[in-house]
């Protein structure tokens, strides 16, 4: 088993593998992270409710809180080994190279993710842990939510980091799909298109957030 | 020079069976003491290893390429025979052998082209058990295509890619060899010589490509499998490293050379477009089944093909074989096309070339569904020429394509040396003098598959272990002679490349012994090669002039040495031959018509040629050819 | 037409190489990529230059020899074609065309333009096969494949092992090429028994061989001249993944 385990996460496929399996894990997080978050618009009580609710499930609060962390190990572990196997792969760069069909999204993986990783944590420090956060109330998520979007650039470098995200998502899904290798002549078109789908829901639902802050629909 | 072909006798069907009988075995606990050399990773080559190893015995493979999977057998378009008869139109074993000796005019041994006929099928059930994804009809069995000179259906192939997938498949039992490690491959490695010792055949002397060294190998038996000649015309189908170096080398240290002047040119190729062009590509046959050929009626017609009427196009084959019409044999055919263009009918910027047209295949089956059928050679034919085939009639014109002539084996397919073996196109058994399509592929993995794995056998089983290692002052001499011919063409540093000579050897070989020959022109290239060998040698530059390294310029001047010899043993042959059969054309031996006259009476023989010297003439020494099984008669197209 | 060439360089794998500055001068537009080459070699011998080095040998698109980057795309710009198999009048009169080698480190440089690409054979040699002696084959018609897997088995069976899908891979991964071989034997009854093996074996070939890895750019199939679709690297995934699991 230890040895089947190993032989696995020692290609770059198995890596591979491990990277998409965790990227789904931390991609349903974010899904349902913003679900939930939806509910700001349902006002303060709903939305402190629910947080107090999830804070409330300690066991269930760490259980995610360890799945999470163990997927973004994995995640960050195989994307950095991958990436060094990449570059050792074509020593000599070239001097000339066209890109024809790649998109930016897969091409900008690799920065996205640290970026991403800067992200959560100034999140982290700021909404879970306030450190970050001026006027920080714990329980109150929501005024905690609206004070700190009420910041301008706070707010610019949520839509930042979570554009990101989304460009993350966009060419993750279709990849993850590829390389758990869910693919078949009648559903393939459909993969794009539902990564779009679901990269667009994502950031459109995580960047309405400071958007409606800072424009005063939510007040 | 002995020339026994040991064809057995008994009646043509037990033949090979009594004969494998009667080969001796070697003892499977001693076969991993023999080392077998094989030259050639092409379909006879790769699948002679691979059946040979799986034997049990140790095999080294070499290639000029840096893979063999290379080899240029992955040209081969159309698609290979077997008398299956799986559509059920009356195929047979003595079917296909008919069609294939009659097909070659009567100048093949009926023994050999009776085993290829019976081993066909065979060849078929190997390449599908080794994963060859041959076209299948909708019920999930094997599809045939027909093709020409046949009237049964009974080629089978993969899309326009057979010889890739077969050699894919050879390739691929090769690389089971490899993985169980009794083959080992040494690609980029060309065989500049054999090494002879008290009659038998010891090894090869060979240039590492890519580091220049010059090295022996030693072997207990040594296969040529290294393809045909075809590059002597410098344009032809055939790859930019396809030689005769091997095959000529071979020749030097004693191996009969057969039939040289048996070349054949295909009907349909991409004419030439100027100067620069450095080969030419083929247009499947198959297309002749929809296309139909026709140059205009009057002399330098300079109208483009759309403001011809019909009135005034000349559909010349249909005219000349009303029977068989566009579907007449390959020779027949290229002559055809060359008698239009010596009358000035050709078309195309430089006058040679026809028309196929398939603008009454479009009208009558609609666009679609001639482009299903042929789409990729449109789009090939389209990519080469800026020209919309759909639209405007395809031109075409004959060329170099393969040669029937090669060493000269025995019914074992060992050559005049003893322990030296030739399969493939580099022999010249099966064909006669004109090969039909899609048996090439059928010969060279009969050879390779299911007849050198026992005659081999037979020959290691009585001769022994060589016992002479690569120490042996007989290797030693042939590795000096290698190395000082490389220093001479490296030293001689005149003013010329060598494609510059290759190119007028081949066009002097194209305009006196291309498809049509006659006496004055042949004696003419007599003189002439002679003259350009010498030019060569002082005029020849060969730049790096460093031979310890890759150097390209210096690979193509030794097979052009070889082919400016080479050359003049094709021309002569062909000026000893004066009946015109198959590929070989003499104007002096045509009817009023314009239609060959074979003799059987003077020529029902294989030339073998024997090496005497550079600079003495060879001799020539005949194996008859007896038919008890069909009477020759005159092919007719008509 | 004329063009100015920068050919890269280099007289071994270990030498420094660079781009050399060449005319093409009088090019007739029908000149084939490698014709054109052929000139301006012909030419540097003649005026007593070393020419460059270039693989190549069918020159019809089928043998897999040729292939560089030229204008930074691997075999040229034009889809589905081999680099013997591009024209020169699909270039602008007077463009400067860069022509550099394959790059990868699985694929070392021999010389200018020609690399070794034996990393592929070992693929292949790792378990691409079936193992059918010779002799022992079944009817031909024994097993009925529909056509369709058929069809799709040939579409995975085209590939030339060129090596434009690693050349052209931003990682320098050989997937498409692993994937093509795999899937045709995965995809026939007659490569089911070992499939799962072969999967191990063919995967584990290439990690040692040191290409990179995929992220599902998707250019080896914008490069590769026989289009061998991205469904086949699924195809690979699937298996490894399944084989990774049962075995
Ligand atoms: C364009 C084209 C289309 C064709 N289509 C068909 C078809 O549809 N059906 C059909 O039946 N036939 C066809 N043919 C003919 C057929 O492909 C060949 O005759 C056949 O494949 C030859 O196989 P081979 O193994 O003898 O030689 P090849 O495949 O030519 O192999 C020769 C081998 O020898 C090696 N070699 C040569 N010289 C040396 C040396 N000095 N040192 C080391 N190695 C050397 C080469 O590296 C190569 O591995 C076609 C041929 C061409 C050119
Ligand atoms: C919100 C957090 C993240 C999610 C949801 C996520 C998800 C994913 C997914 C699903 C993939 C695709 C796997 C595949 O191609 O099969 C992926 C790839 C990748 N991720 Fe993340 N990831 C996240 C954060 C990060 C972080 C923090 C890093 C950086 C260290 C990172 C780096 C990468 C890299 C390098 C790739 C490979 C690029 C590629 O597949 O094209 N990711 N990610
Ligand atoms: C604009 C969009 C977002 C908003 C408004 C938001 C809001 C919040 C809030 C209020 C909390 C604190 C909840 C609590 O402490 O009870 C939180 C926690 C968290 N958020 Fe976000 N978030 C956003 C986007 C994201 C994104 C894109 C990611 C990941 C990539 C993310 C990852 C996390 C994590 C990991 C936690 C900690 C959960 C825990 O306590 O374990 N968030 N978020
Ligand atoms: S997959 Fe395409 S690009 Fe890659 S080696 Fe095969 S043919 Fe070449
Ligand atoms: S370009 Fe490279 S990243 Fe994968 S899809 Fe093709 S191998
Ligand atoms: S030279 Fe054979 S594919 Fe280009």
């Amino acid at each position: 088993m230890a040895i089947a385990v190993m032989r696995f996460w020692s290609t770059s496929v198995g890596k591979k593998m491990v990277m998409a399996v965790s990227g789904v894990v931390v991609f349903g997080f974010v899904l349902g992270h913003m679900l939930g978050n939806l509910q700001i618009y349902a006002g303060p009580e709903k939305l402190n409710a629910y947080a107090a609710f999830l804070q409330g499930n300690k066991a269930l609060l760490w259980a995610v809180r360890l799945t999470m962390l163990t997927a973004v190990i994995l995640h960050v572990l195989s994307a950095a080994q991958l990436w060094l196997q990449g570059r050792r792969a074509r020593p000599v760069a070239y001097h000339r190279q066209e890109l024809v069909v790649t998109t930016y999204a897969a091409r900008t993986m690799v920065i996205g993710g640290p970026i991403i990783a800067a992200f959560v944590i100034y999140h982290l420090l700021h909404l879970t842990t306030g450190h970050a956060h001026a006027s920080f109330v714990p329980g109150d998520v929501y005024s905690n939510v609206i004070a700190g979007f009420q910041v301008w650039w706070i707010s610019a470098f949520y839509i930042l980091g979570n554009l990101m995200v989304g460009l993350h998502l966009y060419h993750g899904v279709w990849s993850m799909l590829q390389t758990l290798g869910a693919s078949h002549p009648r559903f393939d078109p459909w993969r794009k298109r539902g990564a779009i789908a679901f990269a667009l829901a994502v950031t459109i639902g995580n960047v309405s957030f400071p958007v409606s802050v800072l424009t005063g629909l939510v007040p | 020079m002995d020339l026994d072909s040991r064809v057995p006798s008994g009646p043509l069907e037990e033949k090979w069976d009594r004969h494998k009988f009667k080969l001796k075995l070697v003892n499977p606990a001693n076969k991993r003491k023999f080392k077998i050399l094989v030259v050639g990773s092409g379909l006879a080559g790769a699948s002679a290893a691979a059946s040979l190893s799986e034997l049990g015995y140790q095999v080294e493979v070499f290639c000029y390429q840096d893979s063999p999977r290379r080899a240029h057998s992955i040209a081969a378009q159309g698609g290979i025979n077997a008398s299956k008869n799986y559509q059920n139109d009356g195929d047979s074993d003595f079917r296909l052998f008919y069609d294939t000796i009659k097909g070659g005019d009567y100048r093949a041994r009926e023994a050999n082209v009776y085993r290829l006929a019976q081993l066909s099928g065979n060849i078929i059930d190997q390449c599908v058990a080794q994963g060859v994804p041959f076209a299948r009809e909708y019920g999930g069995l094997l599809d045939n295509r027909s093709f020409g000179g046949a009237q049964v259906s009974r080629t089978f192939y993969a899309r326009g890619q057979t010889g890739q997938q077969l050699l894919l498949g050879a390739y691929s039992a090769l690389n089971k060899e490899v993985a169980g490690g009794s083959v080992r491959v040494y690609p980029r490695t060309e065989m500049l010589d054999l090494v002879v010792k008290d009659g038998r055949a010891r090894g090869i002397v060979l240039r590492d490509l890519v580091t220049g060294e010059v090295r022996s190998h030693a072997g207990d038996a040594v296969l040529l499998a290294t393809g045909g000649y075809s590059n002597v015309f410098y344009l032809s189908t055939n790859a930019k490293g396809c030689s005769v170096t091997a095959a000529w080398r071979a020749h030097r240290r004693g191996a009969a050379f057969a039939n040289p002047c048996f070349t054949q040119i295909h009907p349909t190729c991409i004419p030439v477009a100027g100067d620069h062009q450095s080969k030419l590509t083929l247009m499947s046959e198959s297309l002749r089944n929809d296309g139909r050929i026709w140059v205009p009626k009057t002399p330098g017609d300079k109208r483009t093909p759309g403001q011809i009427p019909a009135e005034e196009r000349d559909y010349y084959l249909e005219r000349r074989y009303p029977s068989f019409g566009n579907l007449v044999p390959r020779d027949v055919a290229s002559r055809a096309a060359k008698a239009v263009c010596d009358e000035g009918r050709g078309v195309g910027a430089s006058g040679l070339g026809v028309y196929l047209d398939f603008a009454d295949a479009i009208e009558r089956l609609g666009e679609d569904s001639i482009r299903d059928k042929y789409g990729n050679l449109f789009h090939m034919y389209a990519k080469i020429t800026a020209e919309d085939p759909y639209k405007i009639p395809m031109r075409i014109f004959p060329a170099l394509h393969y040669t029937m002539g090669g060493l000269w084996v025995d019914y074992n397919l060992m050559s005049t040396i003893p322990g030296l073996y030739v399969l493939g196109e580099a022999n010249f058994s099966d064909h006669g003098a004109n090969r039909l399509g899609a048996s090439a592929l059928m010969q060279g993995l009969a050879d390779g598959y299911f007849v050198i794995p026992y005659t081999v056998g037979d020959y290691l089983a009585s001769a022994g272990p060589s016992k002479v290692d690569r120490d042996d002052k007989s290797f030693k001499d042939v590795e000096a002679e290698v190395g000082e011919r490389v220093r001479k063409l490296l030293a001689i540093k005149g003013e010329k490349s060598p494609d510059h000579f290759h190119k007028r050897l081949g066009k002097l070989l194209w305009d006196n012994c291309g498809m049509g020959r006659n006496e004055e022109r042949l004696k003419k290239a007599l003189e002439e090669i002679p003259r350009l060998r010498a030019e060569f040698w002082q005029d020849l530059r060969v730049l790096p002039d460093r031979g310890e390294e890759l150097n390209q310029s210096l690979e193509k001047a030794g097979r052009v040495a070889d082919f400016l010899e080479f050359g003049e043993l094709l021309v002569r042959d062909a000026l000893h031959r004066t009946e015109s059969c198959g590929g070989h054309f003499r104007e002096e031996s045509q009817s009023p018509e314009g239609e060959a006259i074979r003799d059987d009476e003077r020529f029902a023989y294989v030339a073998a040629w024997e090496w005497t010297g550079p600079d003495s003439e060879p001799n020539m020494h005949k194996e008859s050819l007896v038919f008890e099984n069909v009477s020759p008669s005159t092919r007719s197209y008509k | 037409m004329n063009f100015t060439l920068k050919v890269w360089r280099q007289n071994g794998p270990e030498e420094r190489g660079g781009f050399d500055t060449l005319p093409a001068e009088d090019i007739s537009s029908d000149t084939s990529f490698l014709e054109m080459l052929d000139i301006v070699n012909e030419r540097l011998i003649e005026g007593g230059k070393e020419p460059f080095a270039f693989d190549h040998d069918c020159r019809e698109g089928i043998c897999g020899t040729c292939g560089c980057m030229v204008n930074g795309q691997a075999h040229g710009h034009e889809r589905g074609t081999t680099l013997c198999q591009l024209h020169m009048r699909s270039f602008r009169d007077g463009e400067t065309i860069w022509i550099e080698p394959f790059r990868a480190k699985a694929f070392p440089i021999i010389r200018d333009l020609v690399v070794d690409r034996s990393a592929l054979d070992r693929i292949q040699q790792a378990g691409g096969f079936i193992s059918v002696r010779t002799g022992a084959a079944p009817d031909g018609n024994a097993i009925p494949i529909s056509k369709e897997k058929a069809d799709l088995a040939m579409d995975a069976a085209a590939c030339i092992g060129c090596g434009a899908c690693v050349a052209a891979c931003p990682n320098a991964s050989a997937m498409l090429f692993a994937s093509a071989k795999l899937s045709q034997f995965a995809l026939l009854p007659q490569g089911q028994p070992e499939r799962w093996d072969r999967a191990q074996k063919m995967v584990a070939a290439m990690e040692r061989a040191g290409f990179g890895y995929c992220t599902n750019h998707g250019e080896c199939e914008a490069a590769c001249p026989k289009e061998v679709s991205l469904r086949f690297i699924a195809q690979l995934n699937r298996d490894y993944l399944r084989s990774s699991v049962t075995r």
